[in-house]
């Protein structure tokens, strides 16, 4: 292979992925004054953004005028049990409004309320009224918007290909290697900075909400660059996906049908939700159900009832259902929108959800329940960043989005990723610009590492034979499932370990057959590299973290542990090439916002109503 | 369990043949659980483009048994148990390799489209943008458009004729009207549909409306409202005289 062959572009940054983060970054550097490229496996506008569906949470107090940055401060702490970095939990309440409002003067149409404004709707965790909407299917609505805006902000947009690893000068990043996907072709990117955002790794566990795409590419190819990751072992279970078909078993069910008055029943028909709620929540949800019926007219008075406590309780709840014998005939747990909401409205408000089960599992949600039950679906852990500037430890490798680490803590709250993917997007796209702009030269390529990094896909194909990438993915998956997933022990965590110890050596002979042309067992396993990695950090953090908190769950140490919150686990890669995961101290959070956190909500709504006055 | 049989087109744009697969097929699954079943198993080096698996994307677009379809959303119990089933890719564009379509066209044409315009001075006070609802359902049902470009695949002007150059298609038209139709936009148009993006060539036979996986009325709600803006600007005789007076 002789690299002076190679194809080379050169930009000042690059973007690689293409979803809300990947594009609102594009954006801001393009604004900036940089000239950016944004890379992405598959089509510009097919990102997991478009399967968002609740909306995007701000403190527009468009429905509520009660609702302020700080309350959306406080439930994003709370809803992430206090571990959020409390930099990156203000600046997205702060800037969540300002955000949105920009997106519709980009071309986004949200639903409106009776005066003409952007209407708002309850979501889980959250106090108000907050997550600004179109339909359930918001996602599609922000990730279009973004791409028609995107497009005339003279970004450079390489689709279907794939981002293999980053180049460095030194310490600094100096470009990365991809490859287009249709030809099997491999390109070199020249740049100053490079932005990650390259969503999560769902596709480590059976049962998700994600598609092919999410494999942990940007939390490998940081780490085989000496970034840090943190926090990984906090990985969310959303409580409601689809549990029949077997062939939909993941597919996600909006939790805006909870946020539209949906319950949980088991199959005796009870309410379980009410038995399951956890004593910090208890003064803020309703008791009885009459209270969350009161709640749903619209009471102001009326506390919010249980089904819309925060995803790790509500997930744990079902999972508690199913073992002790009352879940549904499939293993979930039933959701009933059709005796709480006219036909008409459901219809109006859940239009692709109505189509989603009309379609795939042969039911009218107008008229049955669902069956529903917890599927991997978010990662809150990720690439350790600067919370202001987005950069990782790794000079010019920022990251943004679902694939940085910091702002949801141990859980996040739903509605908080459409808008965390804006505020950041916007805010790496601004420290990439800042750091490039910054640089006296322009780092060098290393033909050494091309070289490296061009062997290590190619030799996927050449081997004469070898594992088949599609059964190594599946084992993955078992030991995940089973071993690393909604509840946890040192004993399964340990058995998993030793699987993906195994499947990382079997790896090390994988085959895939056929040409470099648009070859999905190629890229399956190219993947897999960046899934096994990802996987074994969130087993080690897990094994680590002896405590229960958020969507950490460990059977044998139940309960948050003091000693815990004040700790994140940081994973590097060894100099001897072995994970080295460590436990490392918190700094002290500003004496302001720990106030605000830790107010009480009555308190803290007193206090807002006289600064607003 | 059920041992089904299936033709897949597996070649490129030049050349390529239909192969016989068989695979078995569980219950409640869709045509491309089956794909994913035969490329696991079979065929590692089958290619299909698809991501969310649940209608919303607009990725896996496809032809079966000659009907463009979202393989995601089509479940195998539509087709008779002894029926064989054959996945070619869309056929109006160029193949890349197997069932993957080079749609590359249709992000070229998006680029051309003059985007919102708004103006500040609409704002309210606050900093809002105020609209009514019932001023946009129109324009939300164009934005659910997924992409999948099924309306590009069976518009005539484009599968038979071959006019890309002269006309953008359904999904581009349903984009326009998204933006003509947006209560508070300030640009104008209406030209460029004319004479630049050939809203004259559609000839309203309404096969992009069929084939739309979220049932958008594009011809009834998108296309023919600007056929309509275009032939008040350009063919009413009175808006004529009364342009000329000024």
């Amino acid at each position: 292979m002789d690299v002076s062959d190679l194809q080379v572009l050169e930009h000042d940054v690059v973007v690689v992925g293409a979803g809300g983060a990947g594009i609102r970054a594009a954006i801001e550097c393009s604004k900036q004054g940089m000239n950016t490229a944004m890379v992405c496996k598959s089509l510009l506008g097919k990102a997991h953004t478009v399967m968002a569906e609740g909306g995007a949470a701000a403190a527009l107090g468009n429905v509520d005028p009660r609702d302020h940055w700080k309350i959306h401060f406080r439930d994003t702490m709370r809803g992430g049990k206090f571990l959020n970095v409390w930099r990156m939990a203000e600046l997205h309440a702060k800037n969540a409004p300002d955000r949105i409002r920009e997106l519709e003067e980009w071309g986004a149409v949200f639903d409106r309320t009776g005066d003409g404004l952007i209407n708002q709707r309850n979501f889980g965790g959250h106090r108000y009224p907050r997550l600004a909407h179109t339909g359930d299917r918001t996602g599609l609505e922000i990730i279009r918007t973004l791409q028609d805006h995107g497009i005339h902000q003279g970004v450079e947009i390489y689709m279907e290909c794939t981002a293999l690893d980053v180049l460095k000068d030194g310490d600094k990043v100096s470009g990365i290697v991809c490859m287009w996907r249709e030809t099997g072709r491999f390109i070199i990117i020249k740049s100053k900075a490079v932005i990650f955002a390259t969503g999560g790794a769902g596709k480590a566990w059976k049962v998700t909400s994600n598609s092919w795409e999410y494999t942990g590419d940007g939390y490998a190819m940081a780490y085989e660059a000496g970034a840090e990751l943190m926090d990984i072992e906090f990985t969310q279970f959303h409580p409601t996906g689809m549990v029949w078909p077997p062939s939909v078993r993941g597919t996600l069910v909006t939790e805006g049908v909870r946020g539209e008055g949906g319950i949980l029943k088991n199959k005796e028909g009870k309410r379980f939700m009410f038995d399951n709620i956890p004593e910090r929540f208890a003064p803020e949800t309703a008791d009885s159900e009459e209270e969350g019926n009161r709640w749903l007219q619209g009471d102001k008075n009326a506390r919010r009832p249980p089904e819309l406590l925060t995803r790790d309780v509500v997930a744990r709840a079902i999972m508690k259902e199913v073992k002790e014998d009352r879940g549904s005939p499939h293993g979930g747990a039933f959701l009933d929108i059709a005796s709480r909401r006219s036909a008409e409205d459901i219809k109006k408000k859940l239009p692709s959800m109505y189509h989603q089960f009309k379609v795939l599992a042969e039911l009218d949600i107008t008229k049955d329940p669902m069956e529903v039950g917890p599927t991997l679906h978010y990662f809150m852990g990720g690439i350790r960043v600067d919370p202001d500037s987005q950069m990782s430890n790794v000079p010019g490798l920022f990251a943004c989005g679902e694939c940085s680490a910091g702002m949801h803590g141990a859980n996040r709250l739903g509605g908080n990723s459409l808008s965390d993917l804006l505020v950041f997007g916007g805010l790496a796209g601004q420290g990439a610009s800042d750091y490039a702009r910054s640089l006296s030269g322009t780092p060098q390529i290393d033909n050494a590492q091309v070289e490296r990094i061009i062997r290590n896909a190619t030799d996927i194909l050449n081997r004469e034979n070898g594992e088949n990438p599609y059964l190594l993915h599946e084992a993955l998956q078992e030991t995940m499932q089973m071993n690393v997933g909604i509840v946890r022990t040192a004993e399964d965590l340990n058995k998993g370990i030793t699987d993906i110890e195994k499947i990382k050596e079997d790896y090390k002979q994988v085959k895939a057959a056929g040409a470099s042309q648009y070859n999905p067992g190629w890229h399956e396993a190219l993947a897999m590299r960046n899934l096994l990695i990802t996987a074994e950090a969130v087993a080690r953090a897990g094994l680590m973290r002896e405590e229960s908190r958020g969507a950490h769950t460990r059977i044998d140490f139940p309960g948050e542990r003091e000693e815990w919150v004040k700790c994140n686990i940081v994973i590097k890669k060894g100099p001897d090439g072995k994970m080295e995961v460590r436990k490392v101290d918190r700094s002290e959070p500003d004496p302001e916002l720990k106030r605000i956190a830790e107010s009480t909500l009555e308190d803290l709504e007193a206090e807002v109503a006289r600064e607003t006055a | 369990m059920a041992k089904r049989n299936f033709k897949l087109y597996r070649g490129d744009n030049d050349k390529g043949e239909l192969v016989p697969y068989q695979a078995d097929v569980d219950e409640g699954m869709v045509v491309l659980d089956v794909i994913h079943r035969i490329q696991a198993d079979s065929a590692n080096d089958l290619a299909v483009r698809w991501n969310c698996k649940a209608g919303k994307c607009g990725s896996c677009s496809v032809e079966i048994n000659g009907k463009p379809k979202l393989a995601c959303m089509t479940r195998m119990n539509e087709y008779g148990a002894d029926e064989t089933i054959t996945v070619t890719p869309l056929k109006t564009f160029p193949v890349m390799k197997d069932l993957v379509p080079d749609v590359s066209w249709n992000f070229e044409q998006n680029k051309r489209i003059k985007p919102l315009q708004l103006d500040p001075k609409d704002k309210d006070a606050k900093g809002n943008y105020k609209m009514k609802q019932e001023d946009v359902d129109r324009v939300q049902e164009y934005r659910k458009c997924i992409e999948c470009f099924l309306c590009q695949n069976v518009c005539h002007v484009l599968r038979d004729h071959d006019r890309t150059d002269a006309f953008v298609g359904p999904r581009f038209m349903i984009r326009l009207a998204g933006l003509e139709l947006h209560p508070l936009d300030k640009a104008d148009r209406i030209p460029q549909i004319k004479n630049e993006y050939g809203s004259g060539y559609c000839n309203i036979t309404r096969c992009c409306t069929d084939v739309c996986p979220e049932h958008i009325q594009i011809t009834d709600n998108g296309i023919i409202p600007l056929k309509e803006r275009v032939v008040d600007r350009y063919y009413d005789p009175i808006a004529r005289l009364f342009r000329k007076k000024k």
